[in-house]
């Protein structure tokens, strides 16, 4: 689905992040990004986003080249970008009131775009119900996370990105959250690519983890990790082994 | 802020109280009572003191509103463009605390009479705290939130109708609270010359050349009336639509 070809990024004055870089993601795949702070994560995912431009090389998605935020992908930050003026429905509308005010021109929505009036379901899906009509600034963090989802999900999106979405959060709400994204996903079907430096939710989340490590990434260190996915994988030998490896790499880096 | 219709009552009594005791202490035409006053009041509506009020009313309205739609845009492009700031700033702030009312006889002698000297002055004043505070709210916006709304789809043009608009009500009203009192009160300056209409005119020349002090002040009242309308409007905006700010 996602296609990285010799993929070069710099900031400016400063060495590149990504030099001649290779990246495929499958369909249907749950992919974590892992690394420590300064290694080009949130870089990558940007570039996949299409908010980001690389100096030189390719990224496709379904083999067309990104030069603009693609209207399937879902993207979901860790500070929520929810608007604060805009109740908790409000936000959750936002996607389908920008499609609705360009109408579908296949740059800022699909084509085949017809506006989906589901927001009630979405909203139930995420316990949001009793606090639709609340703003942002009146919800715990775990609610605003659920909002941004809700948001990203009633797009009905095919890929969803997301950059450290739950590392502001208490630790049985991060777990909640991490379960209820992975069901999500498998539920629709969704593509997904998470962002985070958390060790122990690269091995609960990720079927896949690309590690990434100081710049400039020329390669991608990838390690599999096929039995997650249930929330019982926590307590398994697997997982704590997973978790060692990956400390330990990360340690080398 | 929301101001209590019981409170409003109890000050409005409080400041006539006052000023019919002050009235009784002068006991000199300079200072006539409220009672006095208000019935000149009444009867300076019906013969043109509203003719007055009117013409100041739209001197304000039409600069306020000029003000917004030229200040506005233009604060969110220096808000969310570093390099234009760092460019302009400068600029507004040798301009900014200039007391724009030193600037009523050039604007004056450059644009003539007529109402558009006296709605550029006020325009002038309105201007730059629009400008200002407007600038340092796009400024505030956060970039993850500007990425967020671009990944939904939003192109320009959907920034600003979603984000850039609504980010930046909460300023231009802020900034119209902030400089309503100095917008009157230049009006009163900018309407002492070359007309014969508004409020300025009508207390002037009831008080320093027709010696009619309870008319004089019926036009004092009327001033002060305008005013309040002018920060019940701001007020009502705010409430109807920067709730977002309120809630806890």
């Amino acid at each position: 689905m996602i296609q990285i070809e010799s993929v070069k990024y710099t900031y400016q004055e400063s060495p590149p992040v990504f030099d001649g870089f290779d990246w495929s993601v499958g369909r249907g795949d749950a992919w974590v990004i892992l690394g420590p702070s300064g290694c080009g994560k949130t870089t990558l995912l940007y570039l996949i986003a299409g908010l980001l431009v690389p100096n030189s090389g390719t990224v496709k998605i379904d083999g067309k080249s990104l030069d603009r935020p693609r209207p399937q992908s879902g993207l979901i930050l860790q500070d929520y970008g929810l608007l604060p003026w805009s109740t908790v429905r409000q936000n959750v509308e936002l996607g389908l009131n920008v499609r609705a005010f360009y109408g579908p021109d296949g740059k800022h929505a699909p084509t085949n775009h017809h506006q989906p009036l589901d927001v009630d379901h979405w909203l139930d899906r995420l316990e949001l119900t009793p606090h639709a009509g609340k703003f942002p600034g009146q919800l715990s963090g775990g609610q605003r996370q659920r909002t941004a989802i809700a948001r990203t999900l009633v797009l009905n999106p095919d890929l969803l990105l997301m950059d450290e979405p739950f590392s502001s959060l208490d630790a049985p709400t991060r777990e909640g959250l991490q379960l209820l994204t992975l069901e999500l996903v498998s539920e629709q079907t969704i593509t997904l690519v998470l962002v985070t430096h958390s060790i122990e939710e690269a091995a609960f989340v990720g079927k896949k983890i690309l590690l990434l490590g100081k710049p400039p990434n020329q390669q991608a260190m990838i390690i599999e990790n096929f039995s997650s996915g249930s929330e019982s994988y926590r307590d398994t030998d697997e997982y704590q082994l997973l978790c060692r490896e990956l400390r330990s790499r990360m340690d080398e880096i | 802020m929301k101001i209590q219709k019981t409170h409003l009552l109890l000050a409005v009594l409080a400041l006539l109280a006052i000023w019919q005791l002050f009235a009784m202490f002068i006991n000199r035409p300079i200072l006539p009572s409220p009672i006095e006053v208000g019935k000149v009041f009444f009867q300076e509506l019906q013969d043109g003191l509203i003719d007055h009020f009117l013409a100041s009313l739209w001197r304000v309205l039409a600069s306020t509103a000029l003000a917004i739609l030229i200040a506005a845009p233009l604060g969110l492009i220096l808000g969310q463009s570093k390099r234009l700031n760092s460019f302009i700033s400068p600029a507004i702030y040798l301009i900014y605390p200039i007391p724009k009312v030193v600037l009523v006889p050039i604007i004056l002698l450059i644009l003539g009479i007529g109402d558009f000297p006296k709605i550029t002055i006020i325009f002038l004043i309105l201007f730059f705290q629009i400008l200002v505070l407007v600038r340092d709210q796009a400024a505030g916006l956060r970039p993850e939130l500007i990425q967020s709304v671009r990944s939904i789809g939003a192109g320009r043009r959907a920034l600003f109708r979603f984000v850039y608009i609504p980010a930046s009500l909460p300023a231009v009203l802020t900034a119209l609270r902030q400089s309503i009192g100095t917008a009157v009160a230049v009006l009163y300056i900018a309407e002492l010359f070359a007309t014969q209409k508004g409020l300025g005119y009508y207390i002037y020349l009831n008080g320093s050349t027709l010696f009619n002090y309870p008319a004089m002040y019926a036009g004092v009242v009327a001033m002060s009336l305008l005013g309040l309308g002018l920060y019940f409007t701001v007020d009502w905006l705010e409430r109807r639509y920067c709730n977002w700010q309120f809630v806890t």
